[in-house]
Formats: structure tokens, C-alpha cells, sequence
């Protein structure tokens, strides 16, 4: 995982669900009247109506204060239903989003930090998500599926990792390592959605808040390849990794997943390559982040085979370089292949790991461009 | 959508050619500086308008253009083997420098109409003026046959003769990770986030089919096209390149600049050779010199600039009132049987080394008509015996093919090489 992120993929109660797009990208069943004015200034957060009804939501923002703001949308416990970064001031912005019936907070950020002004609003009645393209849909679908599964297989490559660490078997456990998260990768900005759960289980040393404490398979990695000793504590953390992920898999069900949601988290799945495996700081004591790796790549090549029948229709250019640099990516990770995993990412030379890195980067490129081609009519 | 960027004023009527540069020859690719009497006031002066300088022209800009105050250069990697992947790259980048030179955004600019996809332009230089931006494009020796020999793109009978592979200089000590390079693009500007933008979407819109290789970040220009200016200093305090070539001296280069039709090949008519050196300054040990030395070391007076045994820093100079072993006097034209080179280099200092030094000195840049009798014989008796090598070290190296200038809207980088 990375220190801190604000994922894309909206996260996600069985109360909402939100298909976040620019004002002018789609059309949108919400005329500008139905708007809820949102008008923020340095030291308020105005808006029009405090109750609307379910379904097809437009917030018409203005920033009137001296700094730049933002806007968000919380569900309760403050989990981000959508937002809009960098409002200028004397600008405007839309967000539109589908939203089921429940109680939310509207955030204004002035100076685009801290808890913001907020306002209570609620959204009454059933709702009526809007109507979108049934081949969508059947990708949403097919990737909820997807998505179940990757925790479903996890749970018990973790258990046996688990074993192997009760058992005080170093060696068992080492190999059981990083199998036992490829699930968790491939699945990254959906797992990471649930901001409960992630720092739990993929927290790095560097990214622990002050009095946060060190839990997950990065501080059991490090005690079985940088101390090289199984402690009592290591027990526990393996217990407790279990418990954390058998949340994960409960709650991932609940997820609510759209096409621009998968697009842009195939993009953020290669963002995770780029910034933590390419440069080995993912694993920087077993040093298997090729493992990860491909469990990243993996996952973002399924949002896109998922999307592709509508991506190829609306940008076939696109779909043709998108089939091309995945190949690409695949032939160059074969390389690396040893036994039934990676070769160990430190013999990697400074020169691979550009080659790679130039792989990634011809990758994400256009991929970053598949939401576009999604939400394109 | 609109553009937001700012384009240059009224004032580009006025020093702009437009369509005409093609009659204008050299001049036009000299652009704003040299469509005005030449005089350093007029150039600051251009320079703080933040004009724009024709991208279309004879020769490429950028070459003859007065020396803007900043440089971002990139060498990149061809990664595609495809052919036609490369040329559409090619026009692609053609329509971005056009854009970006002339004050634009590229493709739908910087916020486009679609939130959830990111924009075309990365946006650092909106709301900046042109800043008389100039990009060059080169052609490096391994983009005609790769390091294994092999003609990737059909274009190894088009190699030119004189886009030699650059021999081993005594002292060299070539960081690969710093030298050679498939292309390359020059980007100059007088504002640093200018050139950083342009070469940051070239790179962009480049993923998948080039990768950056090596970049190099330079400031402080050390040489001057525009004679009358005062020469700028090196990181050394001196002033190096007084006696340089004039971008308004259309005979000068035309003999030891531009590549002539004759001297072929066809395609890089009016084209010419760059070559690229980051020479690393032992900072620390030059400062502790003595004065004396350091002007024996250069054969020029540091206060002034003049040359050994004269008063102004224009002077002609005295060879023979110099040291033998002074840079001046090895580098001079007069030494090197009248071998002259534009140089167009910037200062660098990219932080520190680990050991407490600054990582500083000269990425020096050069334009000539033929490297066989332009920098190699310079560089060969500078590298044997010049003083100033106790305190200098190259350690990065590339040399380029310079196509001629993009004529129109339906010219492109490198046509002629492709045709």
C-alpha cells in the first residue's frame, strides 16, 4: 500500500453508490435547476437544500473565498462517497453521483486540508440509479465476482502462512509469504477502499501514524527475513491478521464498484507498481515484490478485460494499445519467472529495473485514458 | 476548449516572421534576437517580453536563436522496433513543440472537459508566456544501427558519414547511464518551468515508444550568440566562448554551422551535428587556487574577461602572451586550423555527490557542420594538454545528427530522414 490515498474506487457501505463523472462528460438525468448548490467560501459551506431525493444527485459548487477548496461527500463514518480536489477561487465545479437513501456530510476544504466545514444532508426515498449500459453493468458484475474471489482464495493461503509462523517454522513461512497476498494485490484499490482495514493488514514501517501500532504482513515479513526470529508477538500478529482479513473478505461483497471506479483502479493498480514494487520499497526485507507485481498487473488486465467490450467500441486505438502494452509487461515479467514465483527482486539491476519501470510507464499511459473510453457515449 | 495559455503580445508582430522565415534563411531560425539590431538591450529586452520564437523555418531553432537563460535537455531510448510507431511519434511531438513554443497547451490543454480522465497537458506552464522556448531535435548513431548492429527503423544507408561514433578523449570517464542516446530534444527557454513542461509532455506523450535515458537540468548560460552581450560567466568565474559564433552571422553559419547539401547526406541539408558533454568541475580544489593560476589555467583575466595581455574581454587575443597549456589558447580557432563551433552550453549543479561536493560544472553544448573537423581535433589537444584538466572531468557523452528546420504545418521532425 502506499502511505495515504484517496482511492477512486469509491468506498463503499451497502448504502451508496456513486458513479462520479463530470458534469459535461454524460448526460445526466439531473437538469441544473435540480442542482444543490454547494457555495464555499473561506469560512462557510453553504448548500441550497439539506434533503434530496435518492438516485441521480448534481452538486453545482462555487468557490467564493480567497483559497482554493475542496468538496466531499461523506457517508457516515466519514468514508468518501465522491469529492473534487482543487476548486479555485471564483471557480465552479459539478459533481454528479448516484446516491441511495442515508444520511450524509457535505465537506468544504478551504486551503484543501483538515476535517473542513461540514453540512448534514440527507437523501430520502428509493432512488433511481441511473440508467447505464447493460454491457457495463455485466462488467461491474463480472468484477464483484472477481473480487469476492481474490479474498475468498486469500483466507486460506493466509491461514497456512499463519501455520507456519505459529508452528515457529521460518522457513515454511518465508515461502508462504508473499503467495499469501497476491489476492490482496490484485484486488489493491478495492482492499484498500475499506480505510479501516488496510493499515491493519499491508501497512509499511514508514507509514504508521504516531501511536499507530505495527500489525500486517509487512511486520511479520520483517521479522522472518530481517530479524530471522519468531517471537510470541509474531503469533499473535499472524492471529490477527487472519481476523483482519476475514473482515476484508465479509465486507468486500458490499463493495460498490463502478466502470469508472475499475478503470481508474486498473490505473491505480499500476500507480501501486510504479511507486512501491519498481523501486523495491513494497518488500524491502523479503525482497518479493515481483510477486506483487504480477498480482498488480493481473488485477488491472482483468478490470480491463472486463471494460473492453465497451472500451474497444468507443476507442478501439486505445483497446489495441492497451492488448499490446500488457503483453509487453507479461513478456518482460517472464523473465523473472523462478520455480513457481520471482527471482528475488535485490538481483535485479539498477538497468532491469528501468526496463521495467519503462514497461510500466508505457502501460499506465494509456490506461489512464480507459475511464474516458468508458463513460465516453 | 479555449486556451488558457498566455500567448506572446503584440510585440511578437514585431520581431515574429512567421510564413516568411524560409526566405530569411538562417536569420528566421534565429527568430526573435535576430530580427532585431543585435545589441544586448533589444535581446534582454525580448527576453523579459517572454516572446515566442518561430517553431517553422529553415533551420531548426534553438541552434542560431540567442542563448535563453535555461536549459532542460533529454536523451531518449527508442523502446518500439516499429517503424511507423516511431514516425507517427515524430509528428506527434512535431504538432506538441509547435504548440508548446508558440505559448500553447498540448492536445485539449491542461483541464479538459472530462473529469474523470487526466488531462492532456500537465499543466505547470499555464498562465506562463512562451519565454522564447526553443525545441531541437538530434538523431543519435544508435537510432540508424542499434548497439547490436542491428537497422531497427530501415534507415542504417542513411547514417551519415560524419555521425561518427566519438572516440575516447584521454581523461573521459563516461557514466553509459549519461552518454549516447537514440534522440534527443533540447528544450531552452528563459523560464525553467517552461523548459521543464516542454520536455515532461514530450516524454508523456512519448510512453511506450521512447523512454528518457538521461536528462540534464542547466542555468546560467555560458555562451552567448549575440556578440555585443556581455559573455556570461562559467562556474569557474570566467568568461568562456567570448569568441564564439554569431546567430546573426549567416556566413560564419553557413560554413561552420549548418551541413551543406554538398557534404550530404540529402536529408540533414541544413541540418548540423550537436555534440553534448557533462564535464564535472572539481569545484572545491579550483576555488582554493590562486588567482594567478586560475587566469594562467584559462589565458583570460578573471575581473574582466580579457585576454592575457589585453584590455576588454572582446579583444582579439594573443595566443602567444598565453601559457602554452591555456584553455583559450587550445581551444582557439588559430590552433585548430580554423576550426570553429557554436557552442551553446549551461551551467549545472545537481545537488551534491555523497561526499560533501557539489555535483556542478558545464554541460557543454555544440553545433558544427562536421564533427571530424570541428570539436574531435579541439577535444584531442584540449584533453592532451590543457591545464584546465586538472580540475574538470568529462563524465557523460552523446552525439547527434541535427535535421533541418520543420518548414510548415505539414513538415515534421525528421520527414526527410523517413522519406
Amino acid at each position: 500500500m502506499r502511505a495515504a490515498r484517496t482511492s477512486v474506487v469509491a468506498a463503499i457501505s451497502a448504502l451508496t453508490t456513486i458513479t462520479a463523472v463530470a458534469g459535461c462528460a454524460q448526460k445526466s438525468d439531473a437538469k441544473d435547476s435540480d442542482a444543490i448548490q454547494v457555495t464555499a467560501s473561506d469560512s462557510a459551506c453553504e448548500v441550497s437544500k439539506t434533503s434530496f431525493p435518492a438516485g441521480h444527485v448534481k452538486f453545482a459548487v462555487e468557490n467564493k473565498g480567497s483559497k482554493v477548496t475542496e468538496v466531499y461527500v461523506y457517508a457516515p463514518g466519514d468514508r468518501i462517497v465522491t469529492e473534487r480536489e482543487n476548486i479555485g477561487p471564483g471557480t465552479s465545479a459539478s459533481i454528479n453521483a448516484e446516491v441511495k437513501t442515508g444520511s450524509y456530510e457535505i465537506a468544504c476544504k478551504p486551503g484543501m486540508k483538515g476535517h473542513g466545514i461540514r453540512q448534514k444532508v440527507s437523501a430520502t426515498g428509493k432512488g433511481n440509479p441511473a440508467k447505464r449500459d447493460p454491457k457495463l453493468d455485466k462488467a461491474v458484475a463480472a468484477y464483484r465476482t472477481y473480487a469476492q474471489k481474490q479474498a475468498d482464495d486469500t483466507l486460506p493461503a493466509v491461514q497456512k502462512f499463519a501455520d507456519a509462523v505459529k508452528k515457529d517454522d521460518l522457513e515454511g513461512a518465508k515461502k508462504l509469504y508473499a503467495p499469501s497476498r497476491i489476492g490482496w494485490e490484485r484486488t489493491e484499490p478495492v482492499a484498500e477502499s475499506f480505510g479501516d482495514i488496510d493499515p491493519k493488514v499491508d501497512v509499511r514501517e514508514d507509514g504508521l501514524e504516531k501511536g499507530q501500532k505495527w500489525t500486517g504482513w509487512h511486520r511479520l515479513e520483517k521479522s522472518l527475513w530481517q530479524t530471522k526470529k519468531i517471537t510470541a508477538a509474531d503469533h499473535d500478529l499472524a492471529d490477527q491478521l487472519i481476523k483482519d482479513l476475514k473482515d476484508w473478505q465479509k465486507r468486500v461483497g458490499t463493495a460498490d464498484i463502478t466502470p469508472t471506479g475499475m478503470a481508474n483502479g486498473a490505473k491505480e493498480l499500476l500507480d501501486e507498481v510504479q511507486t512501491g514494487k519498481v523501486t523495491g520499497e513494497e518488500e524491502r526485507y523479503s525482497h518479493t515484490d515481483l510477486v506483487d507485481f504480477e498480482g498488480n498487473v493481473e488485477g488491472a488486465e482483468t478490470s480491463y478485460k472486463l471494460l473492453k467490450p465497451v472500451a474497444a467500441k468507443n476507442d478501439p486505438e486505445l483497446a489495441k494499445e492497451l492488448d499490446k502494452q500488457f503483453a509487453a509487461v507479461g513478456k518482460l515479467l517472464d523473465q523473472y519467472r523462478e520455480g513457481d514465483g520471482f527471482v528475488s527482486y535485490d538481483t535485479v539491476s539498477e538497468s532491469q529495473r528501468k526496463k521495467l519501470s519503462d514497461a510500466v510507464n508505457a502501460l499506465a499511459e494509456p490506461l489512464s485514458r480507459l475511464a474516458a473510453a468508458v463513460v465516453t457515449k | 476548449m479555449t486556451d488558457e495559455a498566455n500567448t506572446a503580445p503584440s510585440r511578437r508582430a514585431l520581431i515574429g516572421w512567421g510564413g516568411a522565415g524560409l526566405a530569411l534563411g538562417a536569420a528566421a531560425a534565429g527568430g526573435a534576437a535576430a530580427a532585431l539590431s543585435g545589441d544586448a538591450d533589444d535581446t534582454q529586452a525580448v527576453a523579459d517580453s517572454g516572446a515566442a520564437v518561430p517553431f517553422h523555418g529553415a533551420h531548426q531553432a534553438g541552434i542560431a536563436t540567442a542563448v535563453q537563460d535555461r536549459l532542460h535537455f533529454a536523451a531518449f531510448d527508442v523502446t518500439t522496433d516499429d517503424r511507423a510507431e516511431l514516425i507517427a511519434l515524430l509528428k506527434e511531438w512535431t504538432k506538441a513543440a509547435t504548440r508548446m513554443t508558440q505559448g500553447h497547451a498540448v492536445g485539449g490543454g491542461a483541464v479538459s472537459d472530462l473529469a474523470e480522465a487526466p488531462p492532456d497537458d500537465t499543466g505547470e506552464a499555464l498562465g506562463l508566456k512562451a519565454s522564447r522556448l526553443t525545441l531541437t531535435i538530434g538523431f543519435g548513431p544508435t537510432l540508424f544501427t542499434d548497439k547490436k548492429g542491428k537497422d531497427r527503423f530501415g534507415i542504417a544507408d542513411r547514417r551519415p558519414e560524419a555521425l561518427i561514433d566519438l572516440p575516447a578523449f584521454p581523461g573521459d570517464n563516461l557514466d553509459p547511464a549519461r552518454s549516447d542516446g537514440d534522440l534527443c530534444v533540447q528544450a531552452c527557454a528563459d523560464d525553467p518551468q517552461v523548459a521543464v513542461h516542454a520536455i515532461r509532455n514530450l516524454a508523456r506523450i512519448g510512453m511506450g515508444k521512447v523512454a528518457i535515458r538521461w536528462s540534464q537540468l542547466g542555468f546560467g548560460k555560458t555562451s552567448s550568440t549575440t556578440p555585443d552581450a556581455q559573455t556570461p560567466r562559467n562556474m569557474m568565474g570566467f568568461k568562456d566562448g567570448t569568441r564564439n559564433i554569431a546567430g546573426t552571422d549567416s556566413a560564419a553559419l553557413d560554413k561552420h554551422v549548418w551541413v551543406s547539401g554538398k557534404a550530404g547526406p540529402a536529408w540533414l541539408a541544413g541540418g548540423s551535428y550537436l555534440v553534448a558533454r557533462r564535464i564535472r568541475m572539481h569545484i572545491e580544489t579550483w576555488d582554493r587556487t590562486s588567482l594567478k593560476e586560475q587566469e594562467d589555467v584559462f589565458g583570460r583575466d578573471k575581473g574582466e574577461g580579457a585576454p592575457q595581455g589585453r584590455q576588454r574581454e572582446h579583444d582579439a587575443p594573443n595566443l602567444k602572451a598565453m601559457l602554452p597549456t591555456a584553455h583559450v589558447r587550445l581551444a582557439h580557432p588559430d590552433s585548430n586550423g580554423g576550426a570553429r563551433i557554436l557552442r551553446r552550453g549551461y551551467s549545472f549543479t545537481d545537488g551534491t555527490d555523497g561526499l560533501g561536493r557539489l555535483d556542478a560544472g558545464l554541460f557543454f553544448l555544440a553545433y558544427q557542420h562536421d564533427v571530424r573537423d570541428g570539436f574531435v581535433p579541439v577535444q584531442r589537444r584540449l584533453a592532451r594538454t590543457d591545464a584546465l584538466n586538472e580540475y574538470i572531468q568529462h563524465v557523460g557523452s552523446a552525439l547527434f545528427a541535427v535535421p533541418p528546420g520543420v518548414r510548415d504545418a505539414d513538415d515534421w521532425w525528421g520527414r526527410a530522414l523517413f522519406s
